[in-house]
């Protein structure tokens, strides 16, 4: 017999839970500040006070770290409701998850100890640096250098378009320790902010999601002691890579948050706007518009929810839904909130309302963590390693 | 020793959704979402600041009400509290303040308790004596109103804010303290707080295990009982009344005995006093002589 009441493609109420929570934090705290946060610019303390007192900062981290020990679906849905009211403050969380993933993957039970409780706690926040100014898409062309010195590495180089740098605590960074060993002479390091030898850009003046924070970061004669090495030496790309897989996942629920927000600000916008002496809403050209918008937005949360599964399991997969959720949910972002702007004619295009604000944070979806043209590239290079 | 607190929460229709009664015009809490009391959420928040105080402390939590009540139980479960007690029994349905106080007062006896937290009354009846109410039935010290709760050395203290005073209030232990909004605002349930409220106990009981009568409670027992419920009119915008003279007749209607001769009005009539919805604004020549 068949069980009319259940499927295992609907969620279990677990997750309305986490949902209504974090819906509640989102909606009484950070909705309110969200376009103050946008307009003041820089990362919002308010904000990240705000979400580590809700326990919803670094969603994730297992329990015996001092985390919530939530699986990546939950953490998925947190991201997701935090950016549908305020992008910029979701990557607040995503900062960390690129900060945790590669401890998670790679660190050793010691490592593990040492960052992620504070990370948990919202003592300490985490960035994740890979891109340089001449090395973006192509980060195996990366030059910034770790050379051995004794039992220590000293590093050398800049690191372009770091989210969160300056804020951070901890940064997971990628050099190079083997000139002549290609992809295989790449290594990951923790960084601490205040290590000798580092040192910061003035923030990246932004199109979009302008309450976080984006600099360079230098390295001149950084020293840092030789456990600070994550992962086997030579095998940075792998754990840049492995990490991306999983936190692909969070850039496509950040995606999807902004997108869900434009949408629900043009469904409730439609309705009261009058025009030719009746709501907006009524006429069927703005019918379809919503209903396309709407339809992309769901068909944007399965791929998404499809990837956080097997981030949760690990599945062997995940590359492939890691890259297309991300793809999907972003394109469906820009494309959503341009319409919602649309849908809000001239007042669409004022700071007076969210949508232009939504369509500005939504165009970084489609460029960092790879842009949605690598997205592709991840894709079809899986889809014709089978054939 | 322990520190026993129990809260009283309540599961009400969510007031932002459609709210109806039932054919037996008692609340239909079938239809209607529902959720923990906003006000109760204060309780639940104070109870946990306490026992974060206190060297030893456990929270209860304790609602009476349909199956779904249960939803109010995981929400302060999830916002900290220890263990949850449903009371849920089809004999319930219709039971009044008074009932209701019967069936607390057992199940918090049953339990065992040292502080029994409230909040100040629930979101739907809104009717605020169940605190007093049931530290009658417990024959134990009632603090209602309070802004600020501390417990220390087997007693609470507190603070009552009014128009006029502050108190300082002390009550020795066992008690039941009813708090206000503005005793600090109630968390939020982190994700790792939903986490933990699964595994936390839930007892259910029925009115059977409370030594309760069925007919002590229920519409039966009820002392008092709704006959007619109306709906309230739909709101009409307001009419602007422009005073050329005549405005307090037009507000106050013809009856009014300071129509027509404003000037001379000696009632503290809505017209005469405050004059706001009058346009423009009339100056009485001192209503209070
Ligand atoms: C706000 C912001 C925050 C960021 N945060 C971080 C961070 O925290 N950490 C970090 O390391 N980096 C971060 N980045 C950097 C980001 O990941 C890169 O900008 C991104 O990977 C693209 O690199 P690029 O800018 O060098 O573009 P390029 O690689 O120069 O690409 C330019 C264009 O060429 C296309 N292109 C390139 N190669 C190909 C190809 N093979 N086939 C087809 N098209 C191609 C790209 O898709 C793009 O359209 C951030 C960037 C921004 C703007």
């Amino acid at each position: 017999m068949t069980d009319h009441t259940t499927t295992p493609y609907l969620l279990p109420p677990m997750y309305d839970e986490f949902r209504a929570a974090a819906r509640t934090v989102a909606e009484k705290e950070l909705g309110p500040r969200a376009a103050e946060v946008d307009a003041r610019g820089g990362f919002p303390h308010d904000n990240y006070a705000t979400l580590t007192a809700a326990g919803l900062h670094a969603p994730g981290i297992p329990e015996e770290y001092g985390g919530d020990g939530v699986d990546a679906l939950a953490a998925a849905i947190a991201v997701e409701e935090v950016a549908r009211v305020c992008a910029s403050s979701s990557t607040i969380q995503t900062s960390n998850k690129l900060g945790v993933v590669p401890l998670l993957l790679a660190g050793t039970e010691e490592q593990r100890r040492r960052y992620l409780p504070e990370v948990a706690a919202g003592e300490a926040l985490m960035a994740y640096a890979i891109s340089e100014r001449e090395a973006g898409s192509d980060v195996a062309a990366m030059r910034c250098r770790a050379a051995a010195d004794g039992d220590d590495w000293v590093l050398d180089g800049v690191k372009t378009w770091i989210t969160s740098a300056g804020v951070a605590m901890y940064l997971i960074v990628f050099a190079v320790t083997d000139p002549d060993a290609g992809s295989r002479g790449i290594s990951a390091f923790v960084v601490h902010a205040d290590d000798s030898g580092i040192g910061y850009g003035e923030p990246e003046r932004k199109m979009g999601l302008k309450g976080s924070v984006t600099r360079e970061v230098y390295f001149d004669g950084c020293r840092i002691p030789g456990d600070r090495l994550l992962g086997e030496r030579g095998r940075g790309l792998r754990v840049a890579l492995g990490t991306l897989d999983h936190t692909r996942v969070s850039v496509g629920a950040q995606a999807l948050g902004i997108a869900q927000g434009a949408l629900d600000t043009a469904v409730g916008y439609v309705q009261e706007r009058q025009q030719f002496g009746k709501a907006i809403a009524d006429f069927q050209g703005v019918q379809f518009m919503l209903a396309d918008m709407a339809m992309k937005v769901e068909s944007a949360r399965q791929m998404v929810y499809a990837a956080a599964a097997r981030s949760c399991v690990a599945a062997p997969d995940l590359t492939y839904f890691g890259a297309a959720a991300k793809c999907l949910a972003s394109d469906v972002a820009m494309a959503v909130t341009t319409d919602a702007v649309q849908l809000l004619g001239g007042y669409g295009y004022t700071q007076d309302f969210p949508a232009e604000r939504m369509m500005r944070d939504a165009k970084i979806t489609q460029i960092y963590e790879g842009t949605n043209q690598i997205q592709r590239i991840v894709m079809a290079r899986k889809l014709l390693q089978t054939r | 020793m322990t520190l026993r607190i129990v809260v009283c929460v309540k599961y009400v229709p969510d007031a932002t959704g459609d709210r109806h009664f039932a054919e037996d015009l008692t609340v239909d809490r079938d239809e209607a979402d529902g959720l923990l009391s906003e006000l109760d959420e204060y309780a639940v928040e104070q109870a946990l600041r306490v026992k974060e105080a206190a060297d030893d402390a456990e929270v209860t939590v304790l609602t009476v009400g349909p199956e779904d009540a249960v939803d109010a139980l995981r929400k302060a479960l999830s916002m900290g509290a220890d263990k949850g007690i449903h009371v849920e029994d089809e004999d319930l349905h219709g039971t009044d303040a008074l009932g209701t106080s019967l069936v607390l007062a057992k199940a918090v006896e049953k339990t065992g308790y040292d502080l029994v937290l409230c909040g100040m009354a629930s979101t739907d009846g809104a009717m605020g004596v169940l605190p007093a109410m049931l530290a009658e039935r417990l024959r134990v010290p009632q603090m209602t109103q309070l802004s600020e709760v501390a417990v220390d050395g087997g007693k609470v203290t507190g603070r009552r804010d009014s128009d006029t005073a502050g108190e300082q209030l002390e009550a020795s232990l066992p008690a039941v303290v009813a708090v206000t909004d503005q005793s600090g605002e109630a968390r939020y349930p982190s994700f790792k707080g939903i986490v933990a409220a699964k595994k936390k106990p839930v007892e259910e009981w029925d009115l059977a295990e409370l030594d309760i009568d069925a007919d002590e409670v229920g519409l039966e027992g009820a002392y008092s009982l709704v006959e007619d419920a109306a709906e309230r009119p739909a709101r009409t915008a307001g009419t602007i009344v422009t005073d050329e003279g005549e405005g307090a007749e037009q507000l106050a209607g013809p009856g009014h005995r300071g129509a027509g001769r404003l000037a001379r009005c000696r009632r503290r009539c809505l017209a005469c006093r405050g004059g706001r919805r009058l346009v423009p604004a009339h100056q009485p020549s001192r209503p209070d002589r």
